[in-house]
């Protein structure tokens, strides 16, 4: 088809725009803190030149934060515009599905059981189960074909219940420093993260990716809805499980290393849509490329805020995310307006 | 295999949340014809559809060529079955020719912009059957109604499948557009596809099907030709109401004319 050419062609420049962009963004966290290093110096530590100094700061300080910006980012990107291609809807998103709220509830529960410090895994573990489990049970309670409204409602209640289970167990918590330990953690941040985090979360993002991106076709089929979706030869209650599964690893992973990091998801597919077109399928690779510009943006902004504390990155994206939210909401007014009649 | 039929049933029947909605239903139909199933609203037009696609499991036996439709899996059913579901809900805007695209999914096109020869020209027989060749390239949501009720046929179309299967096509569609989704689907019929359309309009199925199937609670109430199975006697039983017959041009009309 002649017809096709510029839009595929638009569709690649975009995609190595967004590459670029990525790489150039990696280059600014990395040169980005206390000591600022120009993208050539940053360059040349990275590949064992310039002084110690710089390449301790490089590629033992700053680098295992970059990949988890990087790949956090991703996934989050990935996981929204797998969710709004399996529920054909624009606001489907893991943070308004509860899945990072239910995931750091489990990270939570882990760190006051103790258990965080002797066995690594439990940390990610128990962020997965509890992403899986909320999303499962979003799923469950709204039903196939949900509209907006219900999806987003249901959302709501997961993402209080596992908000007021994550504030009872830091009631419970023994001391006053061990509730506020969790209560910065919860607000989201990349700081002083080391491999070990990075050899911690990374597998569970790339399984994920790989999870999500293996079902991108069948996105595609279910824009003619589930019925059609089921006629073509998609096995849509199989899908759905991989997909929940896909976002669990993802999210849960990310989250157990980083706090609750919302909005990325839900961002990151709308941005590429004017560019990349409406296609599921397609989006996929720009939005989890999205995501990734996003976060790493985010990271570098908190470290140039000029402020006394140093600013949460989670809080920022959720300041940047809710308005946009917000603006969305105002855009699908109707489709939520027919939802009640 | 032309000697056997290409699609039986026997003794389906479909329970839906302790109501049995199917009850024993059993047909044998054959290529080449264009099938119209009608009945009440709530008669069970709807399930007795998806359960012959394999779309809404059912307790009894489907043979499609003489393959038993339980041992197929999912890809090689979609292979033989075109469904065309009521309301054609396209979830995003895309364009028109990737939609017929997905037409052939099961036969492993999953990208529309990498199709094979073969794909393409299925495509394009589907896009011209159905008169949208012109807006190809336009977002299916700026179409109006008989626009995307087409782009949903042509998308049925390029399985090209065996058996079609279309759920109320005419519904809400003016008169013009009811009668070219019809005679679509009649040329369809005559091109060797067994086609089932399910319709409340039974002046349209006496005029273009071969065979009627009525449909009452559950139950297959009558089939045949639509003299046969839209007699007065079925039509008065079925649907309550009496109906004006004539001729015009050597077709049948029939008419809903008044309850009874």
């Amino acid at each position: 088809m002649v017809t096709a050419a510029p839009a595929a062609r638009r569709r690649t420049i975009a995609t190595i725009a967004l590459v670029g962009l990525v790489t150039l963004l990696a280059l600014g966290s990395l040169g980005t803190g206390p000591v600022k290093l120009s993208p050539l110096t940053v360059l040349d530590a990275l590949f064992s030149g310039g002084s110690d100094v710089q390449q301790i700061i490089v590629r033992e300080i700053r680098l295992p934060r970059a990949i988890l910006a990087l790949a956090i980012g991703a996934i989050l990107g990935l996981s929204g515009a797998a969710l709004q291609g399996l529920l054909r809807n624009p606001l489907a998103s893991p943070s308004l599905f509860g899945a990072p709220q239910s995931a750091a509830f489990g990270a939570v529960l882990m760190i006051s059981l103790g258990w965080a410090d002797v066995r690594s895994w439990a940390l990610p573990v128990a962020g997965i189960t509890m992403a899986f489990l909320s999303v499962f049970v979003l799923l469950g309670i709204a039903g196939r074909n949900a509209g907006l409204l219900l999806l987003i409602l249901a959302g709501l209640a997961i993402s209080s219940l596992a908000g007021a289970a994550t504030a009872l167990v830091m009631n419970l918590s023994p001391n006053p420093f061990a509730a506020l330990e969790i209560a910065f953690w919860l607000l989201g941040s990349l700081e002083d993260r080391s491999f070990r985090h990075v050899t911690l979360a990374l597998p569970f993002i790339v399984a994920g990716a790989i999870l999500l991106m293996s079902q991108r076709s069948a996105f595609r089929a279910l824009s003619l809805g589930e019925e059609t979706a089921q006629s073509l030869g998609v096995n849509v209650s199989r899908l759905r499980l991989l997909v929940i599964l896909g976002v669990a690893l993802g999210v849960g992973g990310a989250v157990a290393v980083t706090g609750t990091i919302g909005f990325i998801g839900l961002i990151a597919p709308h941005l590429m849509r004017p560019i990349i077109g409406h296609d599921p399928a397609r989006l996929l690779i720009p939005s989890a490329l999205t995501g990734s510009a996003l976060l790493l943006a985010a990271d570098i902004a908190v470290r140039l805020i000029p402020s006394t504390t140093d600013i949460k990155v989670g809080v920022l994206t959720s300041i940047i995310g809710v308005p946009f939210f917000l603006y969305l909401i105002m855009r699908e007014r109707r489709a939520l307006g027919g939802g009640v009649a | 295999m032309s000697d056997q039929a290409l699609l039986t049933a026997s003794n389906l029947s479909v329970t839906l949340s302790g109501r049995p909605v199917l009850h024993d239903v059993s047909l044998s139909l054959n290529r080449q014809h264009l099938v119209a199933l009608v009945g009440p609203n709530g008669a069970g037009k709807t399930t007795l559809l998806r359960a012959l696609a394999g779309l809404q499991p059912s307790s009894g036996t489907i043979h499609v060529a003489g393959d038993a439709l339980a041992s197929l899996p999912l890809r090689e059913r979609a292979k033989r079955f075109g469904y065309l579901p009521q309301g054609h809900v396209v979830h995003w805007p895309l364009d028109v020719k990737d939609v017929v695209a997905l037409g052939r999914y099961p036969h492993g096109a999953t990208d529309p912009a990498r199709l094979t020869s073969s794909d393409k020209a299925a495509v394009a027989r589907a896009m011209q059957a159905t008169d949208i060749v012109a807006f190809a390239d336009r977002r299916v949501t700026e179409l109006s109604g008989g626009e995307r009720s087409r782009v949903a046929l042509a998308r049925v179309l390029a399985v090209e499948a065996p058996i079609v299967l279309a759920d109320e096509p005419t519904a809400s569609l003016d008169p013009r557009y009811q009668i070219d989704v019809m005679k679509n689907l009649r040329d369809v019929a005559d091109s060797g596809v067994l086609v089932i359309v399910v319709t409340h309009d039974l002046g349209l199925a006496a005029r273009f099907a071969d065979t009627v199937l009525v449909m009452s609670n559950g139950r297959l109430a009558a089939q045949g030709s639509p003299q046969q199975a839209l007699s007065d006697d079925i039509v008065a039983n079925v649907f309550r109401i009496s109906a004006y017959r004539a001729e015009h041009r050597n077709e049948t009309i029939i008419l809903p004319w008044a309850g009874v």
